[in-house]
């Protein structure tokens, strides 16, 4: 009964949770836009989320562009269509490890970030002093980052895509030495804009909001002490990382899953 | 019972809990317009609660906190973010926003609020920085200074827009003697010379003392005495007496809530 009565309790302690980060998310999405002051804000969360984890998407881009370049020729090889690599490497970036990747990648690089710039303001008073000085902490600190992180994923995935695409044809053209001409050809054919492109870029979207919503909501709810703050920037990147690969199969279900 | 003839916050019939843990039960204070009101206890005893509650960062389970005629626990959110504007606090930890400049945190309330030229910003703030006496540190970040500097530089960030009420958690904690008196004279003077009113937390009997026109002592969540500083040092109460001589045992716990000393010890021996 005891284990019953505790097991309810988390459960409506998520509950509540969940309700606390909705009421969050709602403030940031219906606040007034207020281009003068916000525009600066959002620049620089741009550059401090988005600017800053372009090494790292572009570096991890390139390196499974090229893996998906040697799996592919080697398993296309044997039937002799391995001038289908480029293809494979195209759809299988656009689709699914674009999004999907540079969603995980950015979790542990931005949204880790902003957990703990958020938590360690709220452990250190700054977001009280705002609220105290008459500034909603919501609009200042939460929603430039929230839409920073929402405008930059999509961004990312697509430069993942074209790096990682580079990265394909680097090793399959230049290196395994594919005809260069039927290896783009093939991509560009079998490659739908609506059905591949915009699909990949939902999904990046959808992450996006994810993603980032988880992020500055753990940093905003934490408990303000270092070690709140570290489980709370764990918790980013834990739930973030289940919820973009369990969204993933939600949406590709949705897209192509209509056989 | 209004022993004042102006009172700018009314607080009546205050309750307030934390994590089941009641910090007030039914409790009744006046701040006198323009005058320094010193809120002292023990730590522990809620009196940053009592400054957030005025700030309207925490809501009551019960009673009201009228500030000129306004219920603040009943505002909404904007115009809690009004009434705030004609509040200053300064936070026990200063509470600098960290990616900016002395001169910047200072210039915030100020940017925020007005529409003032820039140069006019300005002079403002140098002057307000003049008052804690960091004029010089303008340039620095709030990284580089010491705790006491960080405390006054947001002092100087608290009175920017000249508030009716400014409200001082703890301002003497962590100051050196110099900055220490030089800081009690500054909010005797800043409350002179702007006429705003004053709320100052602490536990630093003497200094408090010497600068406070009325004192509420707060302990067990009530208020256990109040009074001008001559009124509180004749008290005739044994709870009153041991605060005011700073002695750990009396009728005032100096222990945090817990069970029997002995009975924890017998029992973790037992298990
Ligand atoms: N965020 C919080 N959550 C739960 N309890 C708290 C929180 N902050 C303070 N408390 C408790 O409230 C009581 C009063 O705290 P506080 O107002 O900071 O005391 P003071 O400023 O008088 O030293 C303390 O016993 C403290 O344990
Ligand atoms: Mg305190």
């Amino acid at each position: 009964m005891n284990q019953l009565a505790q097991l309810g309790r988390g459960a409506l302690g998520k509950l509540a949770a969940f309700g606390r980060s909705g009421i969050i998310l709602g403030h940031v999405l219906v606040a007034k836009p207020q281009p003068r002051t916000m525009l600066p804000l959002l620049l620089q969360q741009i550059y401090f989320v988005g600017v800053l984890s372009l090494i790292i998407i572009v570096v991890s881009g390139l390196f499974i562009g090229m893996v998906l370049g040697l799996q592919g020729y080697t398993i296309l090889v044997d039937y002799g269509s391995e001038q289908a690599v480029g293809q494979m490497v195209a759809l299988s970036l656009v689709r699914e490890l674009a999004p999907v990747v540079t969603a995980l990648l950015f979790a542990g690089r931005a949204g880790s970030a902003l957990t703990a710039e958020i938590g360690l303001m709220k452990a250190t008073e700054q977001l009280s002093s705002l609220e105290m000085i008459g500034v909603d902490p919501l609009r200042r600190i939460i929603a430039p980052r929230f839409w920073a992180g929402f405008y930059c994923l999509p961004v990312l995935a697509a430069i993942f895509s074209v790096v990682g695409v580079y990265g394909g044809a680097l090793v399959g053209v230049d290196w395994l030495g594919i005809y260069e001409g039927s290896f783009w050809a093939n991509m560009q054919h079998s490659v739908d804009f609506f059905d591949d492109v915009l699909n990949g870029l939902f999904k990046a979207v959808v992450f996006g909001f994810v993603v980032t919503w988880i992020a500055v909501f753990q940093g905003y709810d934490c408990i303000p002490t270092s070690e709140g703050i570290s489980q709370a920037t764990t918790r980013t990147v834990v739930l973030s990382s289940l919820a973009v690969l369990a969204l993933d199969f939600v949406l590709t279900a949705l897209m192509f899953g209509d056989f | 019972m209004k022993p004042f003839e102006d009172v700018i916050i009314d607080i009546q019939g205050l309750s307030f809990a934390r994590s089941g843990r009641p910090i007030f039960r039914d409790v009744n204070i006046q701040i006198p317009r323009g005058k320094i009101t010193a809120i002292m206890g023990p730590s522990g005893t809620g009196k940053t609660t009592l400054l957030k509650l005025i700030g309207g960062q925490l809501k009551p389970a019960k009673g009201s906190i009228v500030m000129d005629g306004q219920n603040i626990p009943r505002l909404g959110r904007r115009e809690l973010f009004e009434i705030r504007e004609r509040m200053g606090m300064l936070f026990q930890s200063g509470a600098l926003f960290t990616d900016m400049s002395v001169y910047e945190n200072v210039a915030f309330p100020l940017r925020v609020h007005t529409d003032l030229p820039e140069q006019m910003i300005r002079d403002i703030v140098l002057m307000k920085l003049n008052a804690v006496g960091l004029r010089g540190a303008k340039d620095l970040m709030p990284s580089e200074l010491s705790g006491g500097m960080a405390r006054r530089v947001a002092l100087a960030r608290a009175i920017a827009l000249d508030p009716d009420l400014v409200m001082y958690d703890e301002p003497f904690t962590g100051q050196d003697p110099i900055a220490m008196g030089v800081l009690v004279n500054l909010i005797r003077r800043l409350n002179e010379a702007l006429g705003h009113t004053s709320i100052i937390v602490s536990h630093d009997i003497q200094e408090t003392l010497g600068i406070a026109d009325y004192i509420y002592l707060i302990a067990d969540g009530e208020v256990v005495a109040q009074g001008t500083p001559q009124e509180l040092k004749e008290v005739d109460s044994a709870k009153v007496k041991q605060f005011m001589q700073g002695l750990p045992d009396g009728p005032v716990p100096f222990h945090f809530p817990a069970a029997e000393y002995v009975d924890e010890l017998m029992q973790e021996a037992r298990s």
